[in-house]
């Protein structure tokens, strides 16, 4: 059955000895029950086959039907699906605020919105598209496609994952709804002290903005150690380190880099609410605190941030660049090396959001230094995009041309970035619309233009359906000329003197015609993205049916149903190249032997991709969406009394008893 | 390979499947790094990590824009904080006992080390209470009190997260699911407790002697 490697077949399967370890579960010398032979009376896939396989599996990997059923899913797709499409809504309404401010903004001495409405808006649209929209859409399609493309059945800790949507959730809708009831933060989107402290902000605004942080920050962490998890142990047989696609490198460095970067944000929301709620003094200089600190913590987050929202775009990027371009990745080692250095230097660059704080100027230079450093590995992978496109073959379809939107505007904010980057500009700029249209070029042209490609491209696989090409062309047009109308008069705007956060302004400022621009270029931008929805929505429908593999693309996602079955593949494939499906064009090699009847997937070693284990993963629990709700109560609790932290706890640990106790009946018990 | 012709695929079929290797004989789990969990707590000792490495850091940064330091207060009592770090070292040893009974899947010595491990954590919660009346300062006194109660009121998070991971763990090797990958658990649990020893060690250091040598 195994063929051995001959040197005119690159592809060929490895022999046996070098896709699996061999070695016992048990330590040695330990008779340990798991190297007990698996019963004999269960199913296993190398007993059927066919149509039969796929309807077995298809149900012991399935997800209940009812509302019970679709609460306790752990299913991965389904999950990811859930994710998706929430972050897409937070991402109208962060949109949505947007528009209300440009409307605000494109006449002098406007009154449609007071100052106070005016202050949420602001608030409202940077933490929904950073905290709500940015870094969850790149976990998500982690969630979706990183088991998929490492060619396994469900996410590491499907409980956690499940758990950390619910909590996600809850956090987004309690900041909204408390923006509804007119008690939204105010604050700003970092909330500084001592504005958002408990001199200047009495209420419960603020509070509000800081739980919100520790929602989302709790689901983020959680979902980024599944997905470091599943990448490191869940790879299909044969998937060593230099075959891991580039998509699912961008998603491992960026799930490191919210592993340390969120417990800062959380140590500045955490003290903040204490300085507010039980009277700390971290942050009152009154008693020994100090405000600048706060601004530390937030920033040592805050710029890797802005990378954790950058990193799962390169993901996109590669994916579509290499399909389209029909070849493999130009550079592959200098692509996933440049990946990790941005992950490195992320953490050196805070300091450059605070160059007007009156900070050393030795520690100024230095920040300047390593602000310029990280163009570097970033200028690399722009390279070695276009060295693959330029050798290729690209075919211009909708995902390439938003990716081809996204050289131009990323770029143009990155030149805009190292201008940034020099302390005396910065101070000159600092708080102006010129920063607001650096960051947007960069957020934008790096996040949302890739984030786009990425829905037409993997459209086919979540639904089984293609998008309609033509309205995705029109869609691209509208899109790019109405984000560079918006947003390239704010660069002059800004070097004209408005600041960023001003309610409205006078006539005689003379800025009046260019904000009028930027407002039209905004209602085309927001028109773009009402003709996508349009797309989605009809193509989800009635758009043509596409096949498992509509791009003729390489990697494993493709080599499952569009959409995938519950169980992704009937059996897990080795792998043998980086793009399996281009090198196995007419049958895929498989690893046979796991069960039919329950839910098997196979670990493997983390370097090597080598088959070690075939464990049971975790089946579908309510527990998780019980444990988040008992956690919504505290933490919305615990912004009204301490004494929540005391009653909140007992239900929380009861649910999360409730989650690991193990249940009668399932593999582990036997 | 490199520069196929492009043209979209019609076919509603999937690839065949070739078999090439069989795992049915494969463990169905194993210890430490070969184990997914381990990896998890890892990770989440990590980003736990990551947080005591914030709170160290707000402390000194507090030191530092304040020159004296504590802020007036007497320093912490020592006692109390001087046992639960001999109780908290010693606790290392049947910890160690308890990561190897359960690799060996050896029932009755892990149901005897949780056990102990359990008493150990509450006899630490007990001191970390008595502790905690020797600070001499309140956490709304000022800057130094909020600090210190920071990095205790964290540890103490952690102390209470294990010592509940711990009990529910022991109640689950007296029923009928004590077997098999269980003993994994208790291998991962007693991972965590080293995470909880290793993090306090710093802290102890940090809060109970540096205000007497700065």
């Amino acid at each position: 059955m195994t063929k051995a490697i001959t040197p005119h077949e690159l592809d060929a399967v490895p022999e046996v000895t070098r896709l699996a370890t061999g070695e016992r579960g048990g330590v040695s010398g330990a008779r340990s029950e798991a190297d007990y032979s698996p019963d004999p009376k269960e199913l296993r896939d190398d007993q059927v086959d066919g149509p039969e396989l796929t309807a077995r599996l298809a149900k012991t990997w399935g997800t209940q039907k009812g509302l019970i059923g679709a609460l306790s899913t752990v299913d991965h797709k389904v999950i990811g699906r859930r994710y998706i499409i929430t972050a897409l809504f937070f991402l109208f309404l962060g949109g949505l605020s947007a528009v209300a401010m440009r409307l605000q903004l494109a006449r002098p001495e406007s009154s449609l919105i007071g100052p106070d409405l005016y202050n949420q808006l602001f608030t409202m649209h940077g933490t929904t598209m950073m905290f709500l929209f940015g870094v969850p859409i790149g976990e998500a399609f982690a969630v979706y496609l990183v088991p998929l493309m490492v060619g396994t059945r469900n996410i590491a800790f499907p409980r956690l994952n499940a758990f950390s949507y619910y909590v996600y959730l809850f956090g987004g809708l309690m900041i909204w709804l408390a923006f509804m009831l007119n008690i939204g933060p105010d604050v700003g989107w970092f909330a500084y002290v001592p504005l958002s402290g408990p001199e200047f902000s009495p209420g419960k605004r603020a509070d509000i903005w800081a739980q919100m942080i520790t929602f989302t920050e709790v689901a983020g962490i959680s979902v980024a150690i599944s997905v470091i998890v599943t990448v490191f142990k869940l790879r299909a047989p044969g998937m060593t380190l230099d075959r891991i696609p580039l998509f699912v490198w961008a998603e491992l460095i960026n799930s490191f880099v919210i592993i340390f970067a969120m417990p800062a944000v959380v140590t500045a929301s955490a003290l903040l609410l204490m300085d507010r709620l039980v009277g700390t003094h971290i942050f009152n200089p009154a008693e020994g605190g100090d405000a600048l600190l706060y601004q530390h913590l937030f920033w040592f987050f805050g710029h890797p941030e802005v990378y954790i929202i950058f990193l799962p775009a390169t993901g996109w990027v590669s994916a579509i660049v290499v399909t389209f371009a029909r070849r493999q990745a130009f550079g592959y080692i200098a692509l996933v090396l440049s990946l990790i250095a941005t992950g490195f230097l992320s953490f050196g660059l805070w300091v450059h959001h605070m160059f007007t704080t009156g900070l050393p100027q030795l520690g100024a230079s230095f920040f300047t230094a390593s602000s310029m450093l990280i163009a570097i590995p970033n200028g690399i992978q722009i390279f070695c995009w276009i060295a693959t496109l330029w050798d290729g073959r690209p075919v211009f379809r909708t995902p390439l041309l938003f990716v081809i939107g996204f050289f131009f505007i990323f770029v143009a904010g990155g030149l805009s970035g190292i201008m940034l980057a020099s302390v005396p500009l910065d101070a000159q700029v600092h708080d102006t619309f010129f920063v607001v249209a650096h960051f947007h070029y960069v957020l934008i042209g790096g996040n949302v233009f890739p984030l786009i490609g990425a829905i037409y491209y993997w459209f086919p696989k979540f639904t089984g359906r293609m998008m309609n090409e033509r309205l995705g062309k029109w869609h691209f047009g509208l899109a790019f000329i109405g984000f560079n109308v918006a947003f390239f008069p704010m660069h002059i705007t800004g070097l004209m003197g408005m600041p960023r956060r001003v309610y409205t302004y006078l006539p005689e400022m003379g800025w009046g015609n260019l904000n009028m621009i930027s407002t039209i270029g905004a209602a085309v931008f927001f028109g773009s993205f009402l003709l996508f929805l349009y797309n989605i929505v009809t193509s989800a429908r009635r758009g043509p049916l596409a096949g498992p593999n509509p791009w003729n693309a390489g990697t494993l996602e493709w080599a499952s149903a569009s959409p995938p079955m519950p169980q992704n593949f009937d059996r897990i494939p080795i792998v043998t190249n980086r793009e399996p499906l281009w090198a196995h064009r007419d049958s895929l090699p498989v690893a046979a032997g796991l069960s039919v009847e329950n839910r098997e997937q196979i670990v493997s070693t983390v370097t090597a991709g080598r088959a070690d284990l075939r464990e049971s993963t975790p089946e579908p629990s309510i527990w998780p969406f019980l444990s988040a709700v008992a956690i919504t109560i505290l933490f919305v609790g615990s912004m009204f009394t301490p004494w929540a932290l005391v009653w909140g706890t007992p239900p929380l640990a009861l649910a999360l008893i409730g989650w690991f106790w193990p249940k009668a009946g399932t593999e582990d018990e036997r | 390979m490199t520069k196929a012709s492009f043209q979209p695929q019609d076919s509603e079929e999937l690839l065949p499947h070739r078999i090439v290797l069989n795992v049915r004989s494969m463990p169905s789990y194993a210890y430490g790094h070969r184990s997914p969990i381990w990896w998890g707590t890892v990770a989440f000792a990590a980003a736990e990590g990551m947080g005591f490495a914030m709170a160290i850091g707000v402390y000194f940064y507090l030191v530092f824009i304040n020159g004296n330091w504590p802020l007036s207060a007497p320093p912490p009592d020592l006692f109390w904080p001087s046992l639960f770090t001999v109780v908290l070292l010693v606790s290392a040893w049947p910890n160690a006992r308890a990561k190897r009974d359960g690799e060996q899947e050896n029932l009755s010595a892990t149901r005897r080390n949780l056990v102990i491990m359990s008493l150990a954590g509450i006899v630490l919660l007990v001191i970390r209470i008595m502790e905690f009346n020797g600070l001499h300062v309140r956490w709304d006194q000022n800057a130094y009190g909020s600090a210190v109660w920071l990095l205790l009121g964290l540890h103490t998070l952690h102390l209470l997260t294990d010592l509940g991971d711990t009990v529910v763990l022991t109640v689950l090797m007296f029923t009928r699911h004590g077997h098999g990958k269980r003993f994994s658990d208790v291998g991962d649990n007693a991972f965590y407790w080293y995470f909880v020893v290793a993090s306090w060690l710093p802290i102890y250091l940090i809060l109970y002697w540096f205000p007497r040598w700065w």
